[in-house]
């Protein structure tokens, strides 16, 4: 092999064919990678959906289901808010800088009105859906200073009752809060911002 | 053919299945084939026990295939709800346990199966830390083997979610949301896999796909590789000595015996008799082998609502499993779910880096010094803990008491983990070997 002389031009038309080869199977890789995205169907279903509070007892929580996703919606005491301000320097983003949620939730209670907690039930870490420590103390599992809140059983993330993750846990950020709007004081729309916000 | 002056080494010796064999022989390389890959393949004669494994494991690749196939003639990867609510792959899951006749002894071969190749392929893998099989001139062997590995988590990670149950559902979230921790690409690449915003009936569709031909396309190329570049160099053996370095006058190791029949009648087949043994008694008396070859909660439909008050992944996957929980902060510039996901996967990769890492003189620890014998001891030690805390809720306790922090003893486990890989060049030069001897040690 050594001994022969390379043929110059052979070896340009060696390339060009495979550059121009290779360039075919890149752009025939297109629709093959492009067809595992989210079809327009998965796309369109995502429509707002409308939650009735009107029979939520206070203390209580509902689900409802957005986007294929649980959304809670727990309608707070006035305790339970009192709790959001003894955990304030325990949790890791307390004013929810680092954390999603529209502009109108970025409050100390993370809601539009402080009562309705509305978010979406999906811990930050791996998309685990935790579980409702609700109740103060260690009735339900959780230690003995525990001021309620949510656990996710699947890596350990405590979250106060305003979604806010405690320091040292493996959820990076705060529970989202999903865009939403009041219709009445008794009906909530999931998925889209208040008109003006 | 009788005037091609090549054909003479193929003449039979004239009876009529010798006279088949030459019209074949001289086509395809049949009885080529099985002398350099069985009957005149030299493999040393001191194997023990510990070399079942890689025979069995091919046992347990033909039960996937053939339980695999027979399922999908019934199931069905559909997500959507059924006209009883029921989602549709999860009913034919019940539909194959409870109304094909056999389904559910088919289902519990293949179920059970998935296990057995874990146990056998770790012991497998086991086995080459023991004798250096990865050792020079095996590294490629043994990266081969590490991609084995790799396929077969992909292959039971994508299996687990076809029976759509809630352990099937949330550990699948779970491992795509995994991707997601990787920086700049992670959510598209997360988004990309699942084809869908949240797992659906999409990502379950795309995940059979990949479960029946995409990955065990590739499983079995590499397996092929494996075996392959096994056979060009030649096996190890529990002394760690090159058997080619002796040969008789016709180049045959003086320590080799045909690996055909000494290995497959004397040696692999009635290992594989025990090990049906076994593998039978699990299938038709603990199918679910106590919740840790089934979990119970799989029992129930996928709900995307609802994560299970306790969730873990089936048994083979939590010592990585602990890995990721263990990392919980935020070091140089990357947060602890980044850290998590390093750690799982560093975990399976730092294995191929092994050939490498070795810096012992002697390969097999039958001559290796005590530095070795007990840094492995407290790596298996470590190991089968971090397997056991991933099976528990975070926050276990040991003996129920506070000192004995699960999450605490999963920390120090991964680190040590890490630390045996990361220190091993400078410990496996320094620890006293015996000298090790020319040829194998055979009574």
């Amino acid at each position: 092999m050594s001994d022969q002389k390379v043929d110059n031009e052979r070896r340009a038309l060696i390339l060009a064919t495979s550059a121009a080869g290779g360039a075919v199977v890149a752009a025939a890789a297109v629709p093959f990678v492009a067809s595992l995205a989210p079809s327009e169907r998965a796309k369109a279903a995502g429509a707002p959906v409308v939650a009735d509070i009107g029979r939520l007892a206070p203390g209580e929580k509902m689900v409802v289901k957005w986007r294929g996703k649980p959304v809670w919606i727990l309608r707070r005491t006035p305790e339970m808010l009192a709790s959001l301000e003894k955990v304030a320097n325990r949790v890791s983003d307390p004013a929810s800088e680092k954390s999603e949620q529209p502009g109108y939730a970025k409050n100390a209670a993370r809601a539009v009105k402080d009562e309705y907690l509305v978010v979406v039930g999906i811990c930050t870490h791996l998309g685990c859906s935790p579980s409702d420590k609700i109740r103060p103390g260690n009735a339900e599992g959780m230690p003995a200073d525990w001021q309620g809140g949510f656990f996710c059983p699947c890596h350990g993330s405590q979250f106060d009752l305003a979604g806010r993750v405690f320091k040292a846990m493996p959820a990076p950020t705060n529970l989202e809060i999903p865009p939403h709007t009041y219709l009445s004081d008794t009906s909530i729309l999931i998925g889209e911002d208040p008109k003006g916000a | 053919m009788a005037a091609n002056t090549h054909y003479e080494k193929y003449r039979s010796n004239g009876t009529l299945l010798g006279n088949a064999l030459e019209w074949v022989d001289a086509r395809f390389p049949a009885t080529s084939l099985w002398k350099a890959h069985l009957s005149e393949y030299y493999a040393p004669k001191n194997f023990n026990f510990w070399y079942f494994f890689g025979s069995l494991a091919i046992v347990v690749l033909v039960i996937q295939v053939v339980t695999g196939i027979f399922l999908t003639m019934n199931y069905k990867p559909d997500g959507t709800l059924n006209a009883a609510g029921i989602p549709g792959a999860f009913a034919s899951v019940e539909y194959i346990m409870r109304e094909v006749p056999g389904g559910r002894f088919i289902r519990y071969f293949h179920s059970t199966g998935a296990s057995a190749f874990f146990i056998v392929v770790y012991l497998h893998m086991f086995r080459g830390m023991l004798y250096g099989s990865y050792r020079k001139p095996r590294e490629l062997i043994w990266i081969f083997g590490v991609l084995i590995f790799l396929c077969l988590m992909a292959e039971a990670f994508m299996g687990y979610l076809l029976p759509w149950g809630q352990m099937s559902y949330w550990g699948a979230q779970v491992i795509i949301n995994l991707f997601s921790a990787i920086p700049f690409v992670g959510p598209d690449l997360s988004l990309l896999i699942r084809g869908d915003y949240v797992v659906s009936d999409v990502t379950l569709n795309r995940f059979f796909a990949l479960h029946v031909i995409a990955v065990p396309l590739v499983l079995i190329g590499l397996v092929v590789a494996h075996i392959l570049a096994l056979h060009e160099i030649g096996s190890n053996n529990p002394d760690g000595v090159e058997i080619k370095k002796f040969k008789d006058e016709k180049g045959v190791p003086l320590d080799g015996i045909p690996f055909h029949p000494y290995y497959t009648i004397a040696h692999d087949l009635p290992a594989t008799v025990i090990f049906l043994f076994f593998f039978c008694a699990v299938v038709f008396f603990a199918p679910e082998g106590g919740g840790y070859f089934l979990e119970y909660n799989n029992f129930l439909p996928a709900d995307p609502m609802k994560t299970p008050e306790h969730i873990a992944p089936v048994w083979y996957f939590t010592p990585f499993y602990s890995m990721l929980r263990a990392m919980v902060w935020n070091f140089f510039w990357l947060d602890a779910k980044l850290w998590g996901v390093i750690a799982m996967g560093g975990g399976v990769v730092i294995l191929a880096f092994l050939p490498w890492l070795d810096r012992s003189p002697a390969k097999s620890i039958r001559y290796r010094g005590p530095i070795f014998k007990t840094l492995l001891g407290i790596f298996v030690f470590g190991f089968l803990i971090l397997g056991f805390l991933g099976m528990k809720a975070p926050g276990y306790l040991f003996f129920g008491q506070g000192w004995l922090s699960g999450d605490v003893i999963a920390q120090i486990f991964t680190v040590y983990y890490f630390l045996f890989f990361l220190t091993m060049p400078y410990w496996s030069k320094i620890d006293k070997c015996k000298p090790v001897p020319e040829r194998v040690t055979f009574k």
